[in-house]
């Protein structure tokens, strides 16, 4: 259902955008449809090879062993963990939440589960290799991964100083 | 300034230059790539071991099928891509989200990232037409960075059912800073890794 609503959004940005191409003249719209139809044929196989191949690195990573310690008193140690295990958790959101859910009712503490739920949303290998690395220049992943580092810390940071969720 | 006379030849002048789009075609195969198809082959020949040809094949039909459900929106994601990058006048782009944009940029930046519907099909295609046209590293992190942890589709389809609305709101609210500070953190790093010649 929410697959329906997302694609019918997406496909009337494009056709909203199209039309502002198309009033923009003729050659506006043909130039844009080539160039998104070149990169889509230059992306395909990328593409291919992330989304077929980030099974098999997910089928050999055991997940025990991403939710193991991150109880409340884990802590600095515990949110370093978090981090690490949040960026190593394959799968899509399904997993990523379900394993952070898990974590959360296996007595994990919030600030970890926190600085986990956002280290997969940053660096969840699998994303970053399926759809970041494709599509964005190589120099721009790396850099936005490489600067985004202490934020899954500030934020177990800030959830320890208000003492919330 | 001259910005109405100009904006006439501009459309032409984006069109030609579209034409080589310096730095957006990329070879299809980078050291990315073959890292990657490394690691997919180790990982490969792991799951033969341990589960036989049975369990290559399983998760080779299950991720096939998901493969062709994405293609689809990988298509709609590319083309949203390019209708930005021709429709969006460049100096404007740069203006509002260029290395000189400061805090507004970042928040411009963040603003977008939060409301772009779609999945990661939609948001590191614009991302990367963003940079096409002119934006910096700094104002791209935060909009990519504020598609992950604010934006609202992933929280309402997946984080809200699964985690809880109290720990999705909270964890919302501690995010709500960090697209900016990742984008002026990313903005101080560059600016010192590739200092330029003074314009």
């Amino acid at each position: 259902m929410s697959a329906l609503i997302i694609d019918i959004i997406l496909w009337a940005s494009v056709a909203s955008l199209g039309f502002i191409a198309f009033r923009r003249g003729r050659p506006v719209l043909t130039a844009s449809l080539r160039e998104g139809s070149m990169d889509f044929i230059n992306i395909v196989p990328r593409i291919a090879l992330g989304v077929i191949g980030s099974g098999y690195i997910a089928a050999v990573i055991p997940q025990e062993i991403i939710t193991g310690r991150l109880g409340p008193n884990s802590g600095w140690l515990g949110v370093l963990t978090a981090v690490i295990a949040g960026a190593a958790t394959p799968g899509g959101p399904v997993v990523g939440f379900s394993l952070g859910a898990v974590a959360l009712k296996a007595g994990g503490g919030a600030p970890q589960v926190i600085a986990y739920v956002i280290a997969w949303a940053l660096f969840a290998f699998q994303r970053v290799l399926l759809w970041e690395i494709p599509f964005m220049p190589a120099r721009f992943v790396w850099f936005r991964a490489a600067v985004s580092v202490p934020f899954p810390f500030l934020a177990a940071a800030i959830a320890m100083a208000i003492g919330k969720p | 300034m001259s910005e109405l006379p100009l904006k006439d030849p501009a459309p032409a002048d984006d069109a030609a230059e579209a034409e080589p789009r310096p730095g957006h075609i990329r070879k299809p195969i980078g050291w990315s790539m073959i890292v990657i198809a490394a690691l997919v082959a180790v990982s490969a020949t792991l799951v033969w071991r341990r589960d036989g040809i049975d369990g290559v094949l399983e998760i080779l039909t299950h991720d096939l099928s998901l493969f062709g459900g994405i293609l689809p929106r990988v298509l709609a994601g590319c083309l949203l891509g390019a209708f930005i990058t021709e429709i969006l006048p460049h100096e404007k782009v740069s203006r509002s989200l260029g290395p000189n944009s400061g805090l507004k940029g970042l928040l411009i930046g963040t603003a977008f990232g939060a409301i772009l519907p779609g999945g990661p099909f939609t948001a590191y295609p614009v991302a990367s037409a963003l940079l096409t046209v002119g934006a910096d590293f700094g104002a791209t992190i935060a909009m990519v960075v504020s598609w992950t942890l604010i934006g609202y589709g992933r929280a309402v389809a997946w984080e809200l059912p699964i985690m809880g609305t109290d720990f999705t709101l909270w964890r919302i609210v501690i995010s709500l800073p960090l697209p900016v500070l990742a984008g002026a953190f990313g903005r101080f790093v560059y600016v010192r890794m590739y200092p330029k010649v003074a314009p």
